[in-house]
């Protein structure tokens, strides 16, 4: 089944959602695929369906926002697939995608990528035991299911996220054993003199404010300046143990939740070839991508968090840029009108990047998990330690596509999206080299597994 | 692992894990409904058979792999809960399609 479209959409977060809103405004037909059952991507997730008598109070104004987003989505001509996967997307427009059950193809004259971010991998040692996961994750289930940690938890890393989750949790009830975080009291001062671009965002600083003082008045046991966070336990976690101030300590613990902020999600831009630049800060990968999320492959663009991490508002702000953009290079408004439109929103993304420098360089990555001990799993899908890594360059491996030649590292199903990053600081490191030169995996579609039998049903379909 | 802090008051499903029959929200992903049993572990790992559980809860990572329904390797935090599903755990390798 061959279906033809103006626009496609890929991902139903706020960038997703605003740029098909926008596109489709101007008469354009728009397709919008997204893997979740409904609109909001994660930060939203169940935006729709959310208990807001019961959980109303705990997720904050900034997530019901998302209501208005999804409303609008919703009532615009988009030709909307929930639960669907795309697999491959080829620089000419067309989208291979499956629902689960057939693969099918959609053809678009112009590709919005709106994939968004994903928590960065953090590996610890024991980060694979049961009883370790994302704090992102743990935020999903609150939001989806009303679910929260049963038992002594421990929060540790960095970033806004953290903060957040830690309040939301507490305030649903868990048990906040410690949270644990990566910064240090210096970190403030280096990162101060990012401070004054941050004065054009203070409602997002001061929103981080309140979440710290919360929570230090709630009385739960903060510890700045931790390091060496590991998970211990028989088949499953049962202690956390951690250095601060040069002692070790431990906790007990049934839950240990990990974030060190998030990361552009570059699967498809790195399938279809697009250009892509080291972000030295964030320690990412992202599209080269211009004012209108426009890359250097002809027909794709990118909005939202998967061209950069710059957070919800400026992600619907990009994608109505995009849609914009797609309604004036398909012949639906001429320039001046797409440049009138795009004034305020261009003014208003650009404000709230204002505090990406200072999060930036205030939350980043530690060295512990950006170059793991020798112990330590990289790759959870195939098993394969920093160590493994280290002794494959040691045998001649010079960068991750060479290293699969060596370990299945990166071949599981997961294809590297856990341990891409991780694998190339460690090669690097190794190297003595500058990670922009040692590069990342080649993506081969399909980008997620699929199967014969999904396959087979699109045979059927084109005979 | 995690408990529940709403009830279920819409729509429920049966759904069975491990033979254990649960009534569990008709929105919710196969993932939460079986974290909310205290599983332990949902899958061990086709090398050294370790035991893993959900970690992401996006579709990234892969740890959620299941048998659902008598086909392995599905997401089972990407898939919702359907009246009458069959979920297991998933033992050791399955080859994932290339
Ligand atoms: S838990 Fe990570 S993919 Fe399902």
């Amino acid at each position: 089944m061959t279906k033809n479209f103006d626009v496609a959409v890929i991902g139903a977060g706020p960038a997703g959602l605003a740029a098909a809103t926008e596109a489709a405004s101007h008469g354009l037909s728009v397709v919008l695929f997204d893997e979740q059952p409904a609109p909001g991507g994660q930060i939203y997730r169940n935006i729709e369906g959310v208990d807001r008598r019961r959980l109303g109070k705990i997720l904050d104004e900034d997530y019901l926002k998302g209501a208005d987003i999804t409303k609008a989505f919703r009532a615009s001509s988009t030709n909307y697939h929930s639960g669907a996967t795309v697999w491959r997307v080829d620089t000419d427009g067309s989208l291979a995608w499956t629902n689960g059950t057939a693969a099918q193809i959609t053809n678009a004259k112009r590709v919005i990528s709106a994939t968004g971010a994903l928590e960065r991998p953090v590996p610890v040692p024991g980060w694979t035991l049961p009883g370790v996961m994302g704090a992102g994750a743990a935020q999903i289930l609150l939001k989806t299911a009303g679910m929260v940690p049963d038992g002594p938890t421990v929060i540790a890393g960095n970033g806004p996220l953290l903060y957040l989750v830690a309040n939301q949790l507490f305030s649903a009830g868990t048990e906040i054993a410690a949270i644990l975080e990566t910064t240090r009291f210096r970190d403030y001062f280096g990162a101060a003199r990012y401070a004054f671009g941050a004065l054009k965002a203070n409602e997002y600083l001061s929103k981080g404010n309140r979440m710290m003082q919360e929570l230090k008045r709630k009385g739960l046991r903060v510890q700045s300046g931790t390091t060496n966070v590991r998970a211990d336990g028989n088949e499953k976690l049962e202690t956390v143990r951690f250095t601060a101030n040069q002692e070790e300590y431990e906790i007990e613990a049934s839950t240990l939740l990990l974030h060190q902020g998030v990361v552009p999600n570059v699967q498809i831009t790195r399938q279809m070839g697009a250009t892509h630049e080291w972000y030295e800060p964030q320690r990412y990968w992202r599209p080269v991508t211009d004012e209108w999320g426009a890359t250097s492959v002809e027909t794709l663009a990118v909005a939202g968090d998967g061209a950069g991490i710059f957070g919800a508002e400026a992600a619907a702000a990009a994608g109505q840029l995009a849609g914009l953009d797609a309604a004036h290079r398909l012949g639906k408004i001429d320039e001046l009108d797409r440049d009138v439109k795009a004034g305020p929103l261009l003014r208003e993304r650009n404000r709230l990047a204002g505090v990406r420098p200072l999060l930036d360089h205030l939350f980043q990555p530690t060295d512990d998990i950006l170059r793991p001990a020798d112990e330590t799993l990289v790759c959870r899908c195939e098993e394969v330690t920093a160590g493994d890594i280290r002794e494959c360059v040691a045998e001649g491996a010079t960068g991750p596509n060479q290293l699969k030649a060596y370990t299945r590292c990166g071949m599981g199903p997961c294809q590297g999206r856990m341990c891409g990053l991780t694998v190339a600081e460690v090669i690097a490191d190794a190297r003595d080299k500058p990670v922009e030169e040692i590069g990342y995996y080649r993506l081969r579609p399909p980008i997620k597994p699929i199967t014969l039998g999904e396959l087979a049903a699109m045979e059927d379909a084109v005979d | 692992m995690f408990r529940r802090i709403t009830e279920p008051d819409a729509e429920t499903v049966i759904i069975r894990f491990e033979g254990e029959r649960l009534k569990v929200a008709a929105h919710e992903t196969v993932a939460a409904a079986v974290l909310a049993t205290n599983p332990e572990f949902t899958r061990t790992t086709p090398i050294s058979g370790e035991k893993r559980a959900p970690y992401c809860l996006m579709g990234t990572c892969f740890e959620c792999l299941m048998e659902i329904d008598g086909e392995p390797n599905r997401q089972a935090c990407m898939m919702i809960v359907t009246d009458g599903m069959v979920v297991k755990r998933q033992t050791g390798k399955r080859e994932m399609p290339e």
